[in-house]
């Protein structure tokens, strides 16, 4: 059966979106899951997803237009399959919300009555289709269209419920029932399959990683002998990167505004750094010898100043957990470090670690390896500087941080690449939340 | 357990409680001497002491002999008011609306009102539109009256002794289809069903019908019907007492099945089930799947054709479909 590539409402702000590139031709093959095209958001620019497998039949919205979130920006379908009705259901569905849009009292009145023609020539009689009834300040809900082709997105109330409380977004649910509502089995189903996105306090759910042992190139020794030889035994190298941090504290704010917790810069950067890690796995490992062991998860130092000096508590699978569960974990964990409570294997075996002195000031600064992780992050403050955006002068929140990088197991260009994609995470906080 | 007619259950409520209060008398045409126009007073006559007028015939006279039971009430005395069918109530509309209900309010609480008014409801068989009437919803409205609907020979007899024990002026609905319709009546003096509890008649999961009187049986039929199509499990409510309502029963229901049906015989416009609905969207909307479906009796005077009447009834195969419908099962 044909099915609809909707523009998704991925954030929570979002009321349209430009369809920046299509990933794909007519008559493409895609599977589910499938990026089908780019979009951009008013936060981010991020992939639309097949719902449903087949052939590209048709791309409606063209490269750079942009239209509603639930808009339909596309056909995914059998190949020869015969889809003129869903066509000109699409088509009616735009001039539905076109009319709705253009706002006289006629043509609000003629999006009514073809509402009750839909209506009558459908399942459901008008008469008895008092539970959709919108009020005249709603007039699109009138053109009777599906679901998401008036920007609305139909779901039962329990659907609702059900949907908040298991932290799922309904907008990556396809409705089964009249006008394409989401219903109680919908989301029954969804969350069987697991279409389940991570909200930002839900879990992020099992780890991608495995643990594996990469053998040693030639090249590779010689590397690291000849630089242990002139630095060692751990031989240091830095990279620095400079972050806009206005989104993430944007986010930061956004979500303390709507949860009980708050949300700290410093749980921003683990979850940014888990993030990082689980796509570049090659970080996060260690000098063994006779090969380098690529770590099965991500087990975060987080440095922390004490009275006598410093000791670094371990977030455990820090790449499975949601950012309100790391934030949560750390607090503990940093809380029990300055009471000197932490038992050793609380302290021990981090596969990656971070310190930050921007509170207490400091620009920006190396910190020095703890061995045999491979890498360790220093963070200097958030700033308000003078950036040049586009050849314009423009006051924004920077922050600057230096990656230590073992030369032995990482080298500069792995680290850059790496630093590349953290940065991405909190340009585009979006990106590690979903 | 024994099993006995509707029509026995309500004649054993008779009989116990006009044995146990002396004040307790029954009133109406025929009642006496002829057994009843549906035999319900089956042998009372004979079964009290005549020269104490437990058991009295009335002359066709609605407004005259109902207004002779409110005056005993107030003074005193414990009637049971048969009229024919609901039908010729309207006759002595005024004072059931007027004397009965109002009286304990207008006079500061001076008189009680412990009156009952009883008949057959709805339609049976061809008798045309002025004697196929369901009065529910009518009486429903009037704040002073109860009203209960049993389904169940027990539930008859339960409630018919409630609402003799009752103070205020109650109103039981009964069936003339129901009466010959059989069930287990626990063999005990004194069963009692509180008035104003609805009850559960099927336990199910996927969708709750709320039902009364005659409509009980057809939704039970309906639960099997869907059951056996669809394998969806259907829950029946009960409501049993239509004044007052008992919502927490029905909303209990429909936040477990997320579905709701509301079905009735009578007509749809501002009828018993459009009260429930208001309920179940108030106190339930974000335990809802599906906009609760209703089922009614047509929006026609009731036909006296045979074949039309049937159309006009609200049968099980119309709440299969309604079912279906809350239930998102398109192939009907």
């Amino acid at each position: 059966m044909a099915t609809k590539v909707v523009m998704a409402q991925l954030s929570p702000t979002m009321e349209e979106g430009r369809l920046v590139e299509w990933k794909l031709e007519e008559g493409d093959e895609v599977a589910q899951g499938d990026v089908v095209a780019e979009i951009e958001t008013d936060k981010a620019n991020m992939d639309v997803e097949s719902m449903g497998e087949g052939v590209l039949r048709k791309r409606i919205v063209g490269e750079g237009e942009t239209v509603p979130v639930g808009a339909t920006i596309g056909v995914i379908g059998e190949a020869d399959e015969d889809i003129s009705d869903l066509l000109e259901e699409i088509e009616s569905e735009s001039a539905g919300a076109a009319a709705a849009e253009s706002g006289g009292e006629e043509e609000l009145a003629a999006a009514a009555e073809a509402g009750a023609e839909a209506g009558e020539a459908g399942e459901e009689p008008a008469g008895e289709d008092g539970g959709e009834r919108e009020t005249a300040g709603a007039p699109a809900a009138g053109a009777g269209g599906p679901s998401r082709g008036d920007g609305r997105l139909r779901a039962s109330p329990v659907a609702r419920r059900m949907a908040e409380e298991k932290g799922l977004d309904l907008s990556r649910v396809e409705g089964s029932g009249p006008a394409g509502r989401i219903i109680k089995r919908d989301v029954e189903e969804a969350l069987e399959r697991g279409a389940e996105r991570p909200a930002a306090g839900a879990p992020a759910g099992p780890s991608p990683l495995r643990e594996e042992r990469v053998e040693l190139s030639q090249m590779r020794k010689t590397i690291a002998k000849r630089l242990s030889q002139s630095i060692g035994p751990v031989p240091h190298y830095y990279l620095t990167r400079e972050i806009d941090m206005g989104r993430a504290l944007e986010l930061r704010a956004e979500l303390n505004e709507r949860g009980d917790r708050s949300v700290g810069v410093n749980d921003l950067l683990l979850k940014a750094a888990a993030e990082a890690l689980v796509r570049h796995p090659e970080i996060n490992a260690s000098w063994d010898g006779d090969a380098i062991v690529r770590h099965g998860s991500v087990d975060l130092g987080i440095a922390v100043a004490i009275d006598e000096g410093l000791i670094t508590p371990v977030l455990r699978d820090a790449e499975t957990k949601g950012l309100e569960q790391i934030s949560r974990e750390s607090g503990t964990l940093i809380e029990r470090a300055r009471e000197r409570d932490l038992q050793p294997e609380e302290y021990q075996g981090a596969t990656f670690s971070i310190s930050n002195l921007g509170m207490m000031g400091i620009d920006e600064f190396t910190a020095v390896i703890n061995p045999p992780e491979a890498a360790i992050l220093a963070v200097g403050k958030t700033q308000e500087k003078p950036v040049a955006v586009d050849g314009e002068l423009e006051i924004r929140k920077r922050m600057r941080v230096t990656m230590s990088c073992d030369h032995r197991v990482i080298d500069g260009a792995m680290g850059a690449r790496f630093l590349d994609t953290f940065t991405a995470m909190l340009e585009n906080p979006l990106e590690m939340l979903t | 357990m024994p099993s006995i007619t509707y029509r026995e259950a309500l004649n054993q409520a008779h009989v116990e409680e006009m044995e146990r209060d002396d004040s307790v008398f029954l009133m109406g045409e025929e009642v006496g001497v002829y057994d009843g126009a549906y035999k319900v007073s089956k042998g009372l006559l004979d079964h009290f002491d005549d020269s104490q007028w437990r058991v009295r015939d009335t002359p066709i006279a609605e407004y005259g002999f109902s207004g002779i039971g409110v005056g005993a009430a107030m003074a005193g005395l414990r009637p049971i008011v048969e009229f024919m069918t609901w039908n010729f109530s309207f006759l002595a509309f005024d004072q059931v609306v007027n004397s009965a209900a109002k009286m304990y309010q207008m006079s500061g609480g001076q008189y009680n009102v412990p009156v009952v008014f009883r008949a057959p409801g709805g339609a049976a068989l061809q008798l045309g539109s002025q004697h196929s009437q369901c009065p529910d919803p009518w009486y429903s409205n009037v704040p002073g009256l109860k009203v209960v609907a049993p389904a169940t020979p027990r539930d008859a007899k339960g409630l018919l002794k409630s609402a003799v024990r009752d103070d205020d002026p109650v109103l039981v609905i009964e069936g003339e289809l129901l009466y010959n319709t059989k069930g287990e009546v626990p063999d005990e003096d004194d069963l009692l069903v509180p008035i104003g509890e609805a009850e559960v008649k099927r336990e199910g999961s996927d969708a709750t019908v709320i039902c009364h009187s005659k409509m009980v049986l057809q939704a039970l039929e309906a639960a099997e019907g869907v059951l056996e199509e669809h394998g969806v499990d259907v829950e029946v409510v009960d409501l049993r007492t239509l004044r007052p309502l008992d919502v927490d029963t029905v909303i209990e229901s429909v936040k477990k099945t997320n579905r709701a049906v509301v079905v009735e015989e009578g007509w749809p416009s501002a009828g018993i089930g459009a009260q429930v609905v208001d309920d179940i969207q108030r106190e339930a909307f974000d335990w809802l799947d599906a906009p609760v479906a209703r089922v009614s009796g047509l929006d026609v005077p009731m036909p006296y054709a045979r074949n039309l009447e049937k159309l006009a009834f609200p049968s099980a195969p119309y709440i299969e479909n309604a079912i279906e419908k809350v239930c998102y099962i398109e192939d009907r």
